[in-house]
């Protein structure tokens, strides 16, 4: 873990300043002050106070001690707040508020940071966001963009996952699964308006594979390396996609595939077997063939199995039967695939591929068609169509 | 964490079941309903699930090219045309089921005598632009 990926920046804050710096601060300065007794909603309120003032002033005027500025400014900000809160209740004479609960103990303090923020009892896109923010240092608002909301929307679903939860004392150690699913669900978000949501989701998992030792982390940041490193092949200029098969494999990032199979390796020699490490060893196949029909299906088809007995996803039985199509014929792929639930998301597209693989044109392009009708997304509808169209002008010819 | 639009129809869609037509309503009956449809987005903002609400006039024109240089053909309205929307909510919510459940709170808006109108509204769910890259990873 040795050669780190330029972070792609958000446009709003690309100065000159290093603004990876200041997001990697991010939750050790939250950390310390809840450890100095601040309650998690006002510090991290603080906080995001704090980094907007750097990023207005360290461009002029950067600070020698990065760190050691932004606690001073955020537990100013802090002091301030509570201060005119306090102020301001006393005015109105309340007093059912709870008091803010008592210091922390500081065992792992940001790591104890990613537990509370995909803590259980936050839906998954409250953990999402809260995790983008107290521990990715990003701003409301270009969270709003990256999740195509209004600020004021995700301002709220920010300010109601810190309500629920306010009464988790930070003591506990999580479950790390809880903080994967909540990374792996940022890194499938892609890329859309200002921010890039993957590349943030490789650098929290890059920063919590630093803080825990555990191979399902290290298995998730191998995965996220390994299809990140393919992005720029997976998508044409006109942004439709391009298949695995047809991908220009010159344009896959080399360093990352390296970096992604290095650290899968490491996690896989420890003999504790994830879902994510088993995913990461599919991508790493896949990027381990100099050309498409090198491709080694047959021990793809082993760790489909293995993904199988780990976790009972309809996803992972539908891109098993694809990979038996590819390692035992397209004939043994529709046998797979008549197994399965027919409703399955995908399994109409599956279907007309192995049909077209086996040469039953006609009936790979009406299932085409029908799976573009069904597709959940809009790339993956003008993909299909286009395989229907294909199949339909050359068979009428 | 899906986009779901509500979609409600002047004509279209299936009778409600306190089925008048809002101009035969009180005043107060109006009132009412758009001060439901306000606190209705309010609350989801919120619940921060709230995306866009728009409501749309009954009347428009259809409009088509006619060819270079020339300017565009207006035809319409047509009467006999099925399917007429009246307006939307686009809400982002983290389940199919939870835009259900939202969709069959907003078809209780109070109508004619302060009662529920129970009326039919559409979801439909959003494409999104691209696919997961893990959940596709032939692609």
């Amino acid at each position: 873990m040795t050669s780190q990926p330029a972070p792609h920046t958000a446009s709003s804050m690309s100065t000159s300043m290093d603004e990876a710096l200041l997001r990697s601060l991010t939750p050790s300065v939250l950390a310390v002050l809840v450890r100095r007794g601040a309650d998690f909603a006002a510090a991290e309120d603080a906080v995001q106070d704090a980094l907007l003032e750097a990023v207005r002033v360290w461009p002029a005027d950067p600070p020698r001690d990065a760190k050691g500025w932004l606690v001073t400014v955020a537990w100013r900000r802090f002091l301030d707040a509570a201060r005119s809160d306090s102020a301001r209740r006393r005015r109105e004479d309340r007093t059912e508020e709870e008091p803010p609960p008592g210091p922390a103990p500081s065992v792992d303090d940001t790591l104890q940071l990613y537990f509370l923020c995909a803590h259980p009892s936050l839906t998954p896109s409250s953990a999402v966001a809260l995790t983008l923010r107290a521990v990715g240092g990003l701003t409301t608002r270009q969270i709003a963009q990256a999740y195509l909301v209004p600020e004021a929307t995700m301002a709220q679903r920010i300010s109601r996952a810190k309500r629920t939860v306010s009464k988790v004392r930070l003591d506990q150690p999580g479950d790390v699964a809880t903080v994967l699913r909540v990374l792996y669900l940022v890194f499938n978000e892609g890329y859309s308006g200002d921010v890039d949501l993957a590349a943030e989701a490789i650098r929290l998992t890059r920063q919590l594979a630093a803080q825990v030792d555990h191979p399902e982390v290290a298995g998730l940041l191998a995965l996220m390396l390994l299809h990140h490193a393919r992005r720029a092949a997976r998508t044409a200029p006109d942004g439709s996609l391009v298949p695995l098969a047809e991908q220009d494999r010159g344009r896959w990032d080399t360093r990352a595939i390296a970096e992604g199979v290095g650290i899968l390796q490491a996690a896989l020699a420890r003999d504790r077997l994830g879902e994510y490490q088993a995913q990461a060893a599919i991508a790493a196949l896949h990027a381990d063939a100099p050309t498409a029909d090198e491709t080694d299906w047959v021990q793809i088809v082993e760790w489909y199995d293995e993904l199988a007995a780990l976790t009972d996803s309809p996803v992972v039985r539908l891109n098993r039967a694809v990979a038996i199509g590819e390692a035992d014929g397209p004939r043994a792929g529709l046998a797979a695939l008549a197994a399965l639930d027919d409703s399955l998301p995908r399994h109409t597209a599956v279907a007309a591929y192995l049909h077209e693989r086996d040469g039953d044109l006609t009936t790979a392009a009406r299932l085409y068609a029908e799976a573009a009708h069904k597709a959940p997304t809009l790339a993956e509808r003008d993909h299909l169509t286009h395989r229907a169209a294909r199949l339909n002008t050359h068979r009428d010819r | 964490m899906a986009k779901y639009l509500l979609l409600k129809h002047y004509r279209g869609a299936p009778a409600a079941v306190n089925d008048v037509p809002m101009d035969q309503w009180t005043p107060e009956e109006i009132t009412a309903h758009i001060r439901f449809m306000h606190d209705f987005a309010a609350r989801l903002e919120k619940t921060g699930e709230f995306v866009d609400g728009q409501a749309l006039a009954p009347e428009g024109a259809w409009v088509r090219y006619d060819g270079e240089g020339r300017p565009p053909v207006t035809d319409g309205p047509f009467a006999e045309t099925k399917d007429l929307i009246a307006g939307w909510m686009v809400i982002d919510v983290d389940t199919y089921e939870r835009a259900v459940e939202l969709a069959g709170e907003l078809s209780a808006a109070p109508g004619a005598g302060g009662k529920p109108i129970h009326e039919w509204l559409e979801v439909r769910p959003f494409l999104a632009a691209t696919p997961a890259a893990t959940e596709c990873p032939h692609s």
